[in-house]
This record gives C-alpha cells, structure tokens and sequence, in this order.
C-alpha cells in the first residue's frame, strides 16, 4: 500500500497538489517514487516558466528510466525546488516532503477536474 | 550443401536441430514469409574467394593507389603512429568486444574510456567529456543542437565562416532538418553584438582553415552576455600548445581525434570527441563512464547518466547516437599515454619549424605572395598563388607530392607534420622553382 | 579475468617518456619555438597574439613504453569479446569477426581522404564494389557510405525521405510512424530530422497490428521505420499490406536493417517495397564492434530517392572507410553462394535454442522465429528477475542477452545466437540456461547477489548517476 495523504489533490499521473493562497505546490506521490526505484536526477523547470495543466515540466530519471512530470494546473512558475538538484533521493525518502515546484495558477478551476485522497487511492495501490 | 570456415554446422547439426524444431528443412523456418518475397534467384556477387584470393584482389587495388608525401591537411592529419598502438587496438578483446553494457565483464572498455574521458578534459580544459562521436564534423553538429537544448526557447546558431568547410557542410545538414537557423559568418562578433538574434550558440574554430590560430578575446563574455553558448572545435593535438577551449572561457569544445595518431586511412575511422563545462552535463550526448564501487568496495567502471541517451529517453533524447568510435578513443587514450605532455609538446614544436620553414621557402620562390602576414600559424597555413594552380597541382602529384590545396577564395594550403624531413621539404620546393607554372 | 585495478594516470611519473620522435627540425629556423614569431622577426609581440597559446598546465600521463603496453594487455584481459566467447545479444548480430577482414586495411592507411581520384582508384573501386554487392544483397538500387553507425544511417535515411518529400512541394509530411516495439533510435533519429514520432500498436502475436495502423495514414504521413523481421524476431507477413497503405496514402517505406542477418539468402527489402533502408555493417556483415564502434551505416535507397542520394551531408570525409573494407573482404570470402546460406543457419540456430527452452523460460510469442526470439522471464521465476539470470550467466563464461527490450515484455530476455557459433556451443548454452533456472528454485539469492565469478560484482549505479565522477582526480582516487 503507497502512502497517500489526505487534504491533497492527485492527478492521474501521480502528481500531488496542495493549495496555499493562490500558489499550487506541486509533487509525486509515494506511489510514484516506489514505481520509479532511486531517483537519480530531477529534471527542473526554471522559474518564470510557463506550464499547461496535462503537459510536461520536467521529468524524473533512475538509473534505467526516464519519468515526464506533468503539471495539474496551467500557470506561472515562482519556485523550484533546488535542494533536489544535489538531492534527488529526497523524493524517495519523503514524496511528499519534497515538493519539485511551485506555480501560480492562471485558473483554480481546473482543481477540481484532479481527484482527492479516496479516488486516488483506487488507483494507487 | 558446401561446408565454409565460418559455419561450424555440418549435415547432421542441422539433422539434429531441425528434429529438434520439429521441421523437415531450412526452408520451413521461412514459411511465414509470403512466397512472393522469397527470393528465388542468385546474387549477383562473385562466388567465394579463398583467403589467398582476397589478399590477391585487395593487393591488386592498393596497386591503383598512389601513396603521396602528404603536405595537406584540411582535416586529415599525416602524424605518426606509435608502432604500439595497433597491437593494443587489435587484442581482440578491445576489437571483438560488444558496448560495455554489462560491466562486470567489460571493465577493460569501460577503463580506457574513462582515461579518454579524463585526457579530452585536459586538452580542453573542460569539466565533462563523453565516450565518443563518429568524427569532428558530427561532433560540431551535436554541439550546435546541444546549444539549442541548454537554452531552451533559443533557435539561432552562428557558425565561424573560418571552420572547415566539412565542418560547416555538416553543420548545415544537421541545421537544415533540425530547423536551427544557422548563420553562417566571418564577422562573428559582429553579429552577436547585435543583439538581434535568440542566440542558442556560437562556434568558432581554435585555428581556422587557413591554419591560423584565431583569438577568441571577449567573446565568451559577449556570447554569455546574449544569452548563448560559446563552442570552439579544436585539433586536440594543437590544444598542447594553443589557447584551451577553457582557457577562452567556451562552454563546449569538439574535434576530432584524428589527429593523435590514427592513420589517414582515405578518411576514415576517425573520432569526434566533446566536452562542456559541469552545468551542461545533463545534456551532453553520447555515452558517458563514471566511477563507482562495486558492494565489496572494488572500485568499479559503468556507463552512467544513460536516463539522456535514446534507449531510455527515445525521442525526447539530445541525440540518437548509439555506437560510437570507442575503438578509436582507446587508439588515442594508447598515443596520448605514450606521449605525455613532453611529446606532445615536442610534436608541435616539430610542426611548426617544419611548416615555418617550408612557408619561408615558397614565399622565397617568387611564386607565392602571404596574404596573412603576422598572424600565428601551428603546422598549416595558406598562400596566395602567383602562379596557375592547376599546373602547381599536377607538378607536385608528378612529383609524388600531395599539397596545395585550394580554397574557395582561391588560395593555396600546406600542411607540415613531424613527420615531414627537411629533404622532403627541400625536394617540394624544388619542383615549385623548377616547374613552369 | 583478473582483477586489475589501475588508471594509467596512477602510473606516471614526471620523467618518463613513452614517445620517439626527432630532437628538433633539421634546419635553422624559428625551431623549439611555439613561441610569438613576432619576436624572431623583431617586432614587438602584442598582448593579443601572445594570448594564442596555452598556458594552463597539460595533465597528461607521463608512463614508458613497456608500462603503457602492460597496462592496456592488464585491462584488455578484463573484457569479454566475440573471441573470447558466445554473445546471444539479440539485435547485434555478435558473429565471428574474421581476421582476413584486419589483414588487408593496412595498406590504404596512407591515402589522404582529399587525395585527387586518380590516385586513388583502387579506394573508389573498394565503393563500387560494395555499392552493386549491397545493391544485390538489399535489392535498393544505390548506397551513400557516409553514415558511421546504424542510428547515423536512420538519420541520413530519414533525411533523404523529407528531401524526397520536400521537392515534391509535399510540405505538410512531418511525421513518421514507428511501431511500438521500435528500437529506441528509431524515435530519437526521426526527432533529430525534424519529425514527430506516430506510434502504431502490435497485437498480441507481436506483429504490426494493420488495423491501428489504417487511422494514423495520412497527409501528413512522410513514412513508416520499420524492421523485419521486427524486434521480437518475426516476420512481419502484412508488410505488403502495409507497404500499399503506407505507398497508397503518399509515404515511404524505411528499414532498419539491424535485423537484416536472417534475410541473408531469403529476403530483399527492395523486393518487399521498401523505398529508403541502412545496414549494420558492424552487425550483418562481421566487422568487429570495437567495444561501441566505428561501425558503419550505409544507406540504400530506391530508384526514385537516387537523386537525393548526395544531400546530406552526415559526416566529414568519405565515411567509415577501414570499416567499408572489413565488410568487402567479408562478402568476397563468403561470395555469393555462403551470404545465401548465413541467414538460413543464423534462423535455424535461434529456433534451435527457443525449442530447448520454452519449458523454463515463458514464450510469450510461440511460433517460429527467425534470427532471434524473445523469452518474458522464467516460466517460474521465484522472485529472480531478468536482471538476476543475465548477471549468473557471466558466472558461466557467456555474455548476457539483451535484456530489457524490447519494451513490450517486462522481463524481456532477446537471444540471438547468429550463424558462426557451433552446436556443441549452443548446447553448452542451452545447459547453463537451465541450470540457472534450477538455481532460481533452490536457490534464488545466490542468482540476486550475480555475478560472483567476475572481476567485480555489480556495481552501485545508483551513486554513479546521483554523484558522477567522471574524469580521474588525484583527489578522489
């Protein structure tokens, strides 16, 4: 069973939400990084970079494979989290500890198309 | 059917194997192949030579060419090859040896390509270097698309008219299908400075195909400046003595090996090598070898970033290049040990006398005007013919001299190696006095 | 093998030289110079032209000739190579290497690639040669030598199918369609041309499914990459169906000719409708993998993309030319009558080996294979991967198959034993195959802790990618 935590909302491609003021921070759940095995590298946007809910920001990578990241949300943005350039592993140790970035949306009303912690349960087994 | 030396199976082998399939013949294992493609005729090849016959028919041809003294260069060096380095190259564990894939039984490969790795960053000064490209040309053409994909949204590459003209044709062929606007230019500051271009990159030469060694003053800093990223392609054997990559502050340096001992053989194997500083490394492309220890503690060689390379990344990779050129690394990581800084050095050194004094030579001919006068030149460099180059040519080729190579603004280049004696300069200048050009 | 561990930096010592050259050019002139010759000419050396040569430190080994020998012979001896024994890697065709191949390079190591042709007429007859035999090995009607390795071929191939496109005024063809069981340079190639990748689905028998295939047709269509047999080892029997559709909608066809050993004898592709294809010269025809190359790539295409042959060009002189003359010297040893019976014996050995073990390994796909067949893990795995069993077979003196590919089974195991190995080596594979099976019943954590019988165990990949060192430092070592 992966780790799921309530209060969050979930993507279909394993990205986490959590909203505070207008700022969506976003990261991969449990269930993604023990799908992924020892996370290599974290390929990062920069800030100030544009992203489209459904589309690529950047990606994981362990020793054999290569992971998209997708965004949930459309927007701006206004943080990434650098600590992950020197260490990857954070996102193993602790998914939902180490968030990757941080985006201004552009529009909440494409949270509610993400599911909450139950109907991501069902398919993160 | 006839048995062959390379075939192991005789007659009851493949009794033996085809009961155990459980078909009646070879052609069984093809019916799934429409009969229309089965291909019923004989190739229209010569029938089998026997190993005497092979040697006879390769003798004949090498009879067609004509070995020449090489005094040209333009990408093809004539240095000298230490007489150990084919044994090395030829062990067939190296040359029998498939990617080093599974390290454990591949430490040998995975060991020179290391050292490779570690000497190309010495030459250039650079942090990180891949295990191989196909040649300098491509390596250039990589470096270009890797410009474009460390910058992101920026398209623009500006090209030195000054590179060789392969490089160049190269550069444009992989430009072309990329969609990469490639300007092409000899005023290469000038057109940074503008400031009207997305600058992805700039590549310039280290010496230009005049054989001039070109200064790169302030254009890092102007490149930087604009947003892009500054590539020098480079012979790695002038690198022991001309202006490092680094030390001009590019951000990537390619080249191709060739120049450290491996033979002209009509042009190829050669090997393209790259490098780039520490911040670029996630997008260099080609295989790269890091270090690590095995669970006893053994220090241990693996290829290793491979999440960049095509076979995991597909079409999101940098690059689709697969195998690359590692026998001919390993040549010159052998040439590179052997020599050492001093020889390194001391070929350069040789170099340079040689080609100053043939320069020297031709000019005192009356037959050649310098139309780069004052400017510093290693072991090539380009005259200006006063004479019918045509007729200057084929007196050279008569005489068994290969040299004079034109250029597209109408000059004439020479090339000096170490391994060109003092006669044999004597005797081309000779045949310049003497000739009625 | 024998655990040797040093760098040949670890070997230097500041003295020793491993050179032999001349002390000085034999005439008076500005000689051990390298230095501004402004100087020599008396004119004063500006700061800009001394600012042209190098003044940082040169890091190089300084090692004599006997140490540098015994130092590559040491790691030599930690390698695995063809000579040395079977490599089942399916997709690499690992045949024989044939020595005649090395002899006869030597004596063209001195002609200058720029050389006029006239000197080098024999050089040029080498490519007309190889041109009219590969020409009536593939059925295309012409080859450019340039590419330098299989995935250069696919871009220069790729390459020549916009062009062909292009002068057609055919604007809008920007996609290229790649089965789903595609090797990985297959997409990567077509996004270095310029080209979206279209995906089309196998069906569960592992061939091109048509059906997925007829939507994705169109307009906007340059081709389809195809290999056949595919990467599972079968032959894709629709391919004249799906060369119609493909021709029908305004495509073309390429092949990847990596899979090209079985059709030694059998098959054309210029028979079966393919317009542009590369070959492996490194893997089809016997030239020695070098450890990661050179190889060679040379692309053959059909009358109508002839004229297009001389456009790109991909690399710098005349192409991988010593690798062009090993595969010469092998087709003239084979001659016509043995290239007709090498993919017949490479086939027969593959189906050989898939009927000895289809009891301990799954067969997902059961039919008859060609040069090469894929097993998905064992059929009783115990917890032992594919990863476990590949590592255990280095313990018995084989190479590993390709493992992990295509992508289409987890546990992928791709075997191809090629048409030089005998039955009594195929046997002894075929033994150790099951043994390790046996083991992963009895005894699976002797197959995890794989290999133990080799110069080093498996190496820590993990901190190899999460902190690379990749250039020697006194520092770290």
């Amino acid at each position: 069973m992966s780790k799921i935590i309530e209060g969050l909302l979930y993507s279909e491609s394993h990205e986490w939400v959590k909203v505070e003021d207008g700022i969506a921070v976003i990261g991969v759940s449990d269930y993604a990084q023990a799908e992924m095995g020892d996370i290599t590298y974290v390929d990062l946007p920069s800030e100030g970079d544009e992203v489209q809910a459904g589309e690529e920001f950047g990606a994981l990578e362990s020793v054999k494979a290569s992971s998209e990241l997708y965004s949930p949300v459309s927007g701006t943005v206004v943080e990434v989290n650098s600590e992950l350039e020197a260490a990857p592993e954070k996102v193993n140790e602790d998914a939902y500890a180490a968030w990757i970035i941080k985006v201004r949306m552009s529009d909440e009303a494409e949270l509610d198309a993400l599911m909450d912690a139950a109907a991501y349960s069902a398919i993160a087994k | 059917m006839g048995s062959f030396a390379y075939f192991p199976h005789t007659e009851e082998d493949i009794r033996v194997m085809l009961e155990r399939i459980g078909v009646k013949s070879l052609d069984d294992l093809y019916s799934d192949v429409p009969e229309e493609f089965i291909f019923k005729g004989e190739y229209e090849l010569p029938v089998a030579r026997s190993e005497e016959e092979v040697r006879a028919w390769f003798k004949a041809l090498a009879d067609k060419n004509t070995e020449l003294k090489v005094f040209a260069g333009a990408g093809a060096y004539d240095h000298y090859t230490p007489s150990v380095i084919p044994y090395i190259t030829s062990r067939s564990e190296f040359l029998t040896a498939y990617t080093p894939y599974q390290c454990e039984i591949s430490q040998g490969t995975l060991r020179y390509i290391f050292e490779w790795q570690t000497m190309i960053c010495s030459l250039t000064g650079l942090d990180v270097a891949n295990a191989s490209m196909y040649d300098g040309p491509t390596a250039a053409a990589e470096a270009m698309r890797m410009c474009v994909a460390c910058t992101r949204k920026r398209n623009t590459v500006v090209a030195s008219s000054g590179l060789l003209p392969n490089v160049l044709a190269t550069l444009r062929t992989y430009a072309r299908y990329s969609g990469i606007n490639l300007v092409e230019t000899w005023e290469v500051q000038e057109a940074v400075a503008e400031g009207t271009l997305d600058l992805a990159g700039v590549i310039v030469p280290s010496i230009n195909k005049y054989g001039i060694i070109e200064s790169h003053l302030g254009l890092a800093d102007l490149v930087h400046e604009m947003g892009g990223l500054l590539v020098e392609y480079c012979d790695p054997s002038a690198l022991a003595v001309v202006k490092s990559p680094a030390e001009w502050g590019a951000d990537i340096a390619v080249g191709d090996g060739q120049s450290l001992g491996i033979p002209l053989c009509y042009g190829g194997p050669y090997v393209g090598f790259m490098a780039c500083r520490e911040q670029w490394m996630r997008k260099l492309p080609g295989r790269i070898v890091g270090q690590t220890a095995d669970a006893e503690g053994h220090r241990a060689f693996v290829l290793t970033l491979q999440a960049r390379e095509q076979h995991i990344r597909r079409e999101k990779a940098t690059s689709n290049i697969c195998s690359n050129e590692s026998l001919m690394a390993l040549w010159c990581t052998v040439y590179l040990s052997l020599m050492g800084p001093e020889g390194m050095r001391k070929v350069n050194e040789l170099c340079y006398a040689g080609s100053h004094y043939l320069h020297d030579q031709l000019l005192a001919t009356g037959k050649f005007s310098d139309p780069f006068e004052g400017r510093e030149f290693l072991k090539e460099f380009a005259l200006q013919p006063l004479c019918d180059v045509k007729k200057l040519q084929q007196a050279l080729l008569d005489a068994g001299f290969f040299g004079a190579l034109e250029t597209e603004e109408g000059f004439v280049t020479f090339c000096v190696t170490e391994r060109r004696t003092r006669d044999e300069i004597d005797s081309l200048v000779k045949v310049v006095k003497e000739a009625a050009l | 093998m024998k655990y040797y561990d040093k760098l040949i930096f670890e070997l230097s010592k500041p003295g020793r030289i491993g050179y032999s050259l001349p002390d000085a050019f034999e005439a008076a002139c500005p000689s051990g110079a390298c230095r501004p010759r402004q100087a020599t000419l008396g004119l004063a050396a500006s700061k800009e032209t001394a600012a042209i040569w190098r003044e940082a430190p040169l890091d190089l080994p300084e090692v004599s000739e006997p140490d540098v020998v015994r130092h590559y012979t040491n790691l030599s001896q930690m390698n695995f190579g063809v000579d040395t024994g079977f490599y089942p890697l399916g997709s690499c065709t690992m045949k024989y290497n044939p020595k005649i191949n090395e002899e006869i390079v030597s004596q063209f190591n001195g002609l200058h690639p720029l050389q006029p042709e006239v000197t080098v007429k024999g050089a040029r007859e080498v490519y007309e040669f190889m041109d009219k035999a590969l020409a009536a090995i593939t059925g295309m009607k012409h080859f450019t030598f340039l590419p330098c390795a299989g995935a250069h071929g696919e871009l220069t191939g790729l390459m020549l199918m916009r062009e062909y496109h292009i002068s057609r005024g055919d604007l809008a063809r920007t996609k290229v369609i790649v089965p789903d069981s595609a090797h990985g340079t297959n997409p990567a190639s077509a996004a270095v041309c310029g080209l979206d990748i279209v995906v089309v689905k196998s069906k569960e028998n592992g061939l091109v499914d048509v059906e997925d295939l007829k939507p994705l047709l169109g307009p906007e269509i340059a081709g389809i990459m195809m290999t056949n047999p595919n990467t599972l080892g079968l032959f894709e029997r629709d391919i004249k169906e799906i060369a119609k559709l493909v021709h029908d909608c305004g495509g073309l066809l390429y092949y990847d000719g990596a899979n090209m050993n079985p059709l030694l004898g059998k098959v054309r592709p210029g028979d079966m409708g393919f317009d542009i294809m590369h070959l492996n010269l490194h893997k089809t025809f016997s030239t020695p993998h070098g450890g990661g190359g050179p190889g060679s790539g040379p692309v053959g295409v059909a009358e109508r993309i002839v004229p297009f042959l001389d456009i790109p060009k991909v690399s710098g002189f005349h192409g991988n030319f010593g690798v062009i003359l090993r595969a010469c010297a092998y087709i003239l040893s084979l001659g016509r009558e043995n290239v007709k019976l090498a993919g017949p014996l490479a086939t027969l050995s593959a189906n050989y080996i898939k009927e000895s073990l289809k009891d301990c390994y799954r067969l997902p796909i059961p039919t008859v294979c060609k040069h090469e067949f894929v097993f998905d893990g064992l059929a009783e795995p115990n917890g032992v991967s594919t990863l476990d069993v590949a590592k255990r077979l280095l313990d018995y003196g084989f190479h590993a198959p390709t493992i992990y590919f295509p992508l289409l089974f987890h546990q992928a195991i791709m075997i191809e034993p090629t048409e030089t190995e005998s039955l009594e080596t195929l046997d002894a594979f075929i033994d150790v195959m099951r043994t390790i099976a046996r083991e992963a019943a009895e005894d699976p954590e002797l197959l995890h802790g794989a290999p133990h019988n080799t110069p080093i165990g498996r190496p820590d990949e993990t901190t190899a990618a999460r902190q690379p060192i990749l250039k020697y430092s006194k520092i770290i070592n």
